[in-house]
């Protein structure tokens, strides 16, 4: 599992200075902005382009998530964009010439009730005619796949099947931030650190710029990506998003030998494990329950996602926590994210990924980029507006958005 | 963990609480009357401030009684609460 790790990378991006004025600026330098970038450059030629993040490149949520990469949702619109990311996945080291170590080893997603076991079937269904692969395991099906969940009948809440995903796994999150600034700075985009956005300004229902910490830069289009802080920057061109700013813990364990092949998920017990490829085992449970900004949660929630991984992997009982952080993640009413266009000409929105943005890196940018290209949103992108919560057309992902929500 | 000041039972760990989000959410007055936008409004949009928020909570595993409080989501401080009437 070891094996391939690249060197410490030299410097893989330039730190221009900020110019003046951009066709597009990008707010937010994580996973969803950098991705953004390098396909607007490469798909759409478009590279007067200035990534600005306010701390350092990636060190916001896509240095705190758990690397989970799935499509099993529900619904067509979800399965649309999250399976054009998983396929975007399959070839994202040979398209950005920089190892990711994106390792498909399948995700378990447990039932654990009669109620559990409809719905995962169903969802089975649901994502085989969308052309995701999926399955249901029985309970010794599942011990096959991953032989240190304990499937015994006489636990509080038995296993009594799961949908598996062969084609879902991790990715190593740094190396997939570093690829794409790599690639979008080498076609001339500027990535921009230490560079805040603190307001966005409107005339006549147009964008015109952002303020920044380092000075107003002008800018023909302004397309967030700033996860947490969405409402934040939104808010500064009044502008109202649909979501709550709330802590999502997640831990790892010390490194252990290669014991967990696959990555378990669980709604009912509440957790979902993997193993990453330097050997800690990494786990994650759901939101802390109030908003907050504070990048802190309770203990409380570490300890019941503890107990829920004992509970689903005895083996674990001896493993000792090495650390736990918080990240904070814009979670939306229907779990599904609002991708596109605002009331205001040139603003554009990428938000409310909640707790699941990662595995969504390439195939968002894809559409965030197209949505920037011309002005209206990717077909794909275009189930998740933000007029939806006016229509009633919303897209509810609680049962495949899993644990988290 | 948040310590959370109880009005009748005083500061007891968050673990003892249910989150009722925003405070002093109205529901409609005439809902016959509301367009597609109020609705969404009222059912979809609440305030996500960082800094002053004020809140509402119920001590489920104490009193069971629901009060508000003003927290500072930058920094968790809680800076007031109030007795719902």
């Amino acid at each position: 599992m070891t094996k391939d790790f690249p060197d410490h990378p030299d410097w893989l991006w330039s730190s221009p200075e900020p110019r003046r004025s951009y066709d597009v600026v990008i707010v937010g330098g994580g996973g969803h902005g950098l991705a953004t970038a390098y396909y607007l450059a490469k798909n759409h030629g478009i590279t007067d382009v200035a990534v600005l993040e306010r701390g350092w490149l990636a060190g916001g949520n896509m240095a705190r998530n758990t690397t989970i990469i799935r499509s099993n949702y529900l619904w067509d619109e979800s399965a649309g964009i999250y399976e054009h990311a998983l396929k975007l996945w399959e070839g994202l080291e040979d398209d950005l010439g920089y190892p990711i170590l994106f390792s498909q080893r399948g995700v378990l997603n447990l039932a654990h009730s009669l109620q559990d076991v409809r719905e995962s079937v169903r969802r089975v269904h649901a994502n085989r005619l969308n052309g995701v692969d999926a399955e249901w395991l029985t309970p010794e099906e599942v011990k096959e796949v991953c032989p240190i969940v304990d499937v015994s009948p006489d636990v509080r809440y038995p296993v009594l099947g799961a949908t598996y995903q062969p084609r879902a796994g991790i990715a190593k999150h740094d190396y997939v931030a570093w690829g794409f600034a790599r690639a979008a700075a080498a076609m001339g985009v500027h990535l921009i650190e230490n560079c805040e956005v603190t307001g966005v300004e409107v005339a006549g229902g147009r964008v015109q710029a952002v303020q920044t910490t380092r000075g107003r830069i002008a800018a023909g289009t302004v397309a967030l990506a700033a996860a947490g802080h969405s409402s934040v920057v939104a808010a500064t061109a009044g502008v109202e998003l649909p979501v709550q700013t709330h802590p999502l813990q997640a831990l790892v364990s010390e490194l252990l030998e290669p014991v967990h092949p696959t990555v378990v998920m669980s709604n009912a017990v509440h957790v979902y494990v993997s193993q990453a490829h330097k050997g800690e085992l990494v786990m994650g449970a759901g939101i802390d329950p109030y908003n907050s900004y504070r990048r802190r949660g309770a203990f409380h929630i570490i300890e019941q996602q503890m107990s829920a991984a004992l509970e689903l992997f005895p083996i674990f009982a001896r493993a000792h926590v090495l650390r736990t952080w918080a990240g904070i993640v814009d979670v939306t009413p229907d779990a599904s994210p609002v991708v596109g266009t605002t009331p205001v000409d040139g603003l554009l929105v990428n938000c409310g990924w909640g707790t699941g943005g990662f595995k969504a890196t390439p195939g968002v940018g894809w559409c965030y980029a197209h949505t920037i290209a011309h002005g209206e949103p990717h077909p794909l992108n275009a189930p998740f507006s933000l007029e939806r919560f006016t229509t009633g057309a919303l897209v509810d992902e609680h049962g495949a958005a899993a644990v988290a929500h | 963990m948040l310590l959370i000041p109880c009005p009748w039972c005083g500061p007891r760990d968050e673990a003892e609480f249910h989150y009722g989000g925003q405070a002093h959410v109205a529901y409609p007055e005439n809902p016959a009357a509301l367009s597609d936008e109020e609705w969404a409004r009222y059912l979809f949009f609440r305030d996500n401030p960082e800094g002053r928020f004020a809140e509402r909570w119920n001590h489920t595993a104490g009193c069971r009684r629901w009060f508000n409080a003003v927290r500072n989501t930058a920094t968790n401080e809680i800076e007031a609460r109030e007795v719902i009437a």
